[in-house]
């Protein structure tokens, strides 16, 4: 073999980099979020079933923003209900906790939402 | 070979391997296709690029062959162009350097064409190759750090980075990330080229066409996975997270559209060594970028010289002075009375 120092070092340096994922996490706890709401309001209904919201909550959130932002419309009929389209008073009414509902899988697969920008998270749900 | 016969098959053989793939999506196979497979794929990966690199290493340069675009290091008044004939190891980092991240060779490329006026030959620069090239590879360079969220956690800032520039434009919800549809039209565009270049499209085989179907197919089954059909995203991420620690527990109900991308990619992996994608480390073995246009100060030795045996004139005309001399040919040294005696 030819060039033998610079060879040996590119393949071990080849082999760190890619298999970072493998050593990086040793002896790292992999939980996996539980997006907590509050506890008060067990047993009521989102505005979608679970699976639906689960999926496609934020494009159900981007129809609302333009819907009440460009067309006044602020009224929802959704598979469980008539609401009222607002992330504030309908959403956060339930899931109240920001960081324990919506950072937590967020944060997990690095997610940063735009919704913060205008909405403010409400004090008295901040420390939950 | 027949095109249609190369096209077909490359697109048979990606057609067979999702539908393999869409088997990961049964639940008694989903510890094969979501641990052993991959794990699998990840070894004959690192297996095959090390054979590889090896057997490159192996092959002996006979002749110093590096290819150059400026001046060699000559007589101190002439100007010596260090980066595009280096006569130094930092020279040729330098060069291999942009040849890497910028694809210069790629750029040179020219094309042949007759004039407007009369049958005259030009030599025009084409960089369409280029573009579609290096939009390529940087495109799936970004994917692939991006996809590093799936393997970080706290997720590394600079994938945070990578992800701010790449949906810059904050379009929709998931976020559009330009990256993944510029790896897809340059790859499309790769493939059209082939198909309507008809020099190219001669030389064209199925193991041309076979990657190209196979990185766009993960391209857009990804794309799919993000904006479409929706797949659940953290136990995507908990799936990943456990080949890690090597927690063999798969994650219930994450979607057909990831078995089939997951299965495409761990194909991908295990054929890269082994198929014209081993260029990656290919570039770094070849003669005519790694050396330095040094030969007007070393010699080069071929490493597989061996003595050769030799008959100097002087040895020649020792043997067959008196012969010459008989027949009158010119002769260094004259023929002296001794051997004359004899």
């Amino acid at each position: 073999m030819y060039d033998k120092g610079k060879v040996i070092t590119g393949i071990v340096l080849f082999v760190i980099v890619f298999t970072f994922p493998f050593w990086i996490n040793v002896g790292k706890a992999n939980i996996a979020p539980e997006p907590k709401i509050n506890p008060e309001v067990a047993g009521k209904v989102c505005v979608e079933d679970k699976a639906f919201m689960k999926a496609n909550h934020m494009q159900l959130l981007d129809e609302w923003r333009d819907s009440v932002v460009r067309d006044g419309n602020r009224t929802y009929m959704g598979g469980t209900g008539r609401y009222e389209m607002s992330l504030t008073n309908s959403c956060m009414g339930c899931h109240n906790n920001k960081a324990q509902f919506c950072d937590s899988c967020h944060n997990y697969v690095s997610l940063t939402p735009n919704c913060w920008n205008c909405h403010i998270e409400s004090k008295e749900n901040t420390n939950g | 070979m027949n095109f249609w016969v190369s096209l077909i098959s490359a697109g048979v053989v990606v057609t067979v391997l999702i539908a393999i793939g869409a088997l990961g999506a049964v639940p008694a196979l989903q510890v094969i296709f979501g641990v052993a497979v991959p794990i699998l794929a990840v070894l004959i990966f690192l297996a095959g690029i090390i054979w590889r690199v090896v057997q490159y290493a192996r092959r002996p340069v006979p002749f110093a062959i590096p290819t150059t675009c400026g001046q060699q290091k000559t007589l101190p008044w002439i100007k010596h162009n260090p980066v595009e004939s280096p006569n130094s190891t930092a020279g040729v980092v330098a060069r291999m350097a942009l040849e890497i991240l910028t694809f210069r060779s790629l750029f040179r490329n020219t094309a042949m064409s007759l004039g407007e006026d009369g049958p005259k030959i030009t030599y025009g620069s084409t960089q369409w190759l280029w573009l579609g090239a290096i939009v390529f590879h940087y495109a799936f360079l970004t994917v692939v750090i991006r996809h590093m969220r799936f393997f970080t956690e706290p997720v590394w800032g600079l994938v945070h980075l990578i992800e701010t520039f790449d949906g810059f434009l904050e379009v929709g919800l998931p976020g559009l990330m330009l990256s993944g549809f510029a790896l897809l039209a340059a790859g499309g565009y790769l493939l059209l080229r082939r198909l309507a270049i008809p020099q190219l499209r001669y030389i064209s085989l199925p193991n041309d066409y076979f990657p190209l179907f196979l990185i766009l197919s993960i391209a857009a089954s990804g794309i799919l996975m993000r904006y479409f059909v929706k797949v659940d995203i953290v136990a995507v991420k908990e799936l990943a997270m456990n080949i890690a620690n090597f927690k063999f527990a798969v994650p219930e109900g994450i979607g057909v559209l990831f078995w089939i991308h997951l299965f495409l990619v761990c194909v991908l992996l295990a054929y890269f060594p082994f198929s014209k994608l081993i260029h990656s480390g290919g570039v770094f073995f070849s003669p005519t970028r790694n050396m330095a246009t040094n030969t007007r100060e070393y010699r080069h030795i071929n490493p597989w010289n061996y003595p050769v045996k030799i008959h100097t004139y002087e040895a020649y005309e020792d043997e067959f002075r008196e012969k010459m001399v008989e027949a009158g040919l010119p002769v260094d040294k004259p023929l002296d009375e001794e051997a004359t005696a004899q």
